[in-house]
């Protein structure tokens, strides 16, 4: 197969690629990585008339910035001086702490690599083997994953259980969208025709807290059939949980994140006695769900994997939180 | 959708081409430049046998377009030969490995395992694991399921570039001397005939 004919345009700014789409409505798409988009095109799933290539118009890298409300606008100041400040006053708490910034064209073998995000997101670096293959990460990019909203993206799962927020720019400027608020069905978001992904922003990895990713896939490089990311964060004391977050792709019509509500029963847990209740929760989480069968799995056998990687996920992170580093 | 000049160095030689903007760099490589060893698998990035380095990193033909070339560095199987089109060491282990059987995949297998091993020692990483190697060429696809010696191949080349000898993945030390022809027999197992059997005329039918 072959492409149907399009028109394209590189887009030498995000402002650019902005004013070019605004022209164009719905007849355009955004061009990154390209590495879902022109299989769409190849296949003739999709038949745009015109690509915005926006490759052009990003040259940064991850960096390291302070978080709290200004923390965004000064993200972008440069790595190596951001990490440092980050590393010796970063950790001032929860809402006001270090923010890793992911420019929209982080590749994914950026994510595998970059030592900013093995160090502050080590659960997107631990995600980014499971995407695709290494012409995929070579060019896939982390704005464009969050942008094809695929159910059962690797990037998206992260992005909730981090609790990322999307930096998009449109015609009236730049807003942030919290990840949560992003994905809105089937290769679908809730961003206006007109606006494009600049940032990823994710808030940097913390003392006493772990994280865990787990996925099944029939071949290693295929879509998740379910993949689950977590995060477990314990009091000052390193004796009790504090807070978990849970993550699921393949289990919806879109990356879902778990209900705190069904987190519940983790709060207080006693780090080493965690268990039961885990194995509970996770039994909650799944029980929650309502998998569609596709081609790859049944809805029955989805929710039962959404049980398991969910539980060993949580008991990864909190093995984690404890110390243990393997 | 009219189309564009687009300058891009295949192989270490500047090429022009004129492309459509949905032209794939595959269709540029392989329709439009003949380069018969940029192959068209299966359109999705998935099967690997259209894989060229772009400035150095593997990426599917298929999945870049034509005009995202432009200006850049492309290196196909053939830009991997050495002087007088001596095999490159890892081509060379490939074929002593008997890790090419139909050929279709070889020559995107060749080049993802050679960006592996260069990565891993630009990396002070040493060389690669078996593991590694699986894990970096599971979008690879051989249809001859002959995966085992393609790893074969490709750890002893690893360890050899590791060894230093030769130098990773860029001269072909190993070779004979420009214009000769390469030994293409392993000395200790002489491959089965090339010839094909003789075929006896079909019967008539009855």
């Amino acid at each position: 197969m072959a492409a149907p004919a399009f028109d394209y345009a590189a887009a030498a700014s995000y402002d650019e690629a902005v004013r070019l789409l605004a022209a164009a409505g719905d007849e355009a798409k955004i061009l990154a990585g390209g590495q879902s988009l022109l299989p769409m095109l190849n296949l003739r799933l999709a038949r745009p008339a015109l690509l915005i290539d926006i490759n052009p118009a990003d040259q940064r890298q991850p960096s390291l910035a302070a978080g709290g409300a200004g923390g965004a606008a000064r993200a972008a100041a440069g790595g190596a001086a951001a990490a440092g400040r980050a590393a010796a006053g970063g950790q001032a708490g929860h809402d006001g702490g270090s923010l890793l910034r992911l420019p929209a064209l982080t590749r994914h073998r950026v994510l595998l690599e970059h030592d900013l995000v093995r160090r502050w997101c080590p659960l997107l670096a631990e995600a980014a083997r499971h995407v695709g293959n290494v012409r995929v990460r070579n060019r896939g990019t982390v704005g464009g994953s969050l942008a094809h909203a695929d159910p059962a993206s690797e990037i998206g799962c992260c992005a909730l259980a981090a609790g990322a927020r999307i930096v998009a720019r449109g015609p009236d400027g730049d807003r942030t969208v919290p990840a949560g608020e992003l994905f809105a069905g089937y290769w679908t978001t809730t961003l206006a025709a007109s606006e494009v992904i600049t940032d990823v922003l994710i808030p940097a990895a913390r003392p006493r807290q772990g994280w865990s990713f787990q996925e099944l896939a029939r071949r290693a490089s295929d879509f998740a059939i379910v993949a689950v990311a977590a995060l477990v964060e314990l009091d000052e004391r390193a004796e009790r949980i504090a807070a978990a977050r849970v993550a699921l792709a393949g289990v919806a019509d879109r990356v879902t994140l778990a209900a705190p509500g069904l987190l519940a029963g983790l709060a207080g847990a006693a780090a080493g006695r965690a268990g039961a209740d885990i194995d509970a929760v996770a039994a909650g989480i799944a029980g929650s769900l309502r998998p569609a069968s596709d081609v790859r799995a049944s809805g029955a056998y989805r929710r039962r994997l959404a049980r398991v990687l969910a539980g060993r996920a949580l008991r990864q992170a909190l093995a984690r939180a404890c110390g243990d580093v393997s | 959708m009219t189309r564009r000049r687009i300058a891009l160095c295949v192989n270490g030689s500047e090429r022009d081409a004129w492309v459509l903007p949905s032209d794939t760099l595959l269709d540029v490589l392989h329709d439009g430049l003949g380069l018969a060893e940029v192959r068209y698998g299966c359109g999705e990035g998935v099967c690997g046998t259209c894989t060229v380095l772009l400035d150095g990193e593997p990426v599917s033909g298929c999945l870049t377009l034509a005009v995202q070339a432009a200006g850049r560095e492309v290196t196909t199987l053939r830009g991997l030969a050495g002087p007088g089109g001596a095999l490159h060491p890892l081509q060379d282990r490939f074929l002593r490995r008997g890790a090419a059987q139909c050929g279709f995949c070889t020559p995107g297998m060749v080049l993802t395992s050679l960006d592996l091993v260069r990565r891993h020692l630009a990396r002070g990483l040493g060389p690669p694991s078996r593991d590694d190697i699986r894990y970096a060429l599971v979008g690879n696809l051989c249809r001859c399921t002959g995966y085992t010696k393609i790893i074969d191949a490709v750890a002893e080349y690893a360890a050899l570039a590791a060894a230093g000898t030769p130098p990773a993945g860029t001269s072909p030390a190993r070779t004979p001397p420009a214009r000769t022809p390469p030994a293409r027999t392993p000395p200790a197992r002489t491959p089965p005939a090339r010839t094909p059997p003789a075929r006896t005329p079909p019967a008539a039918a009855p």
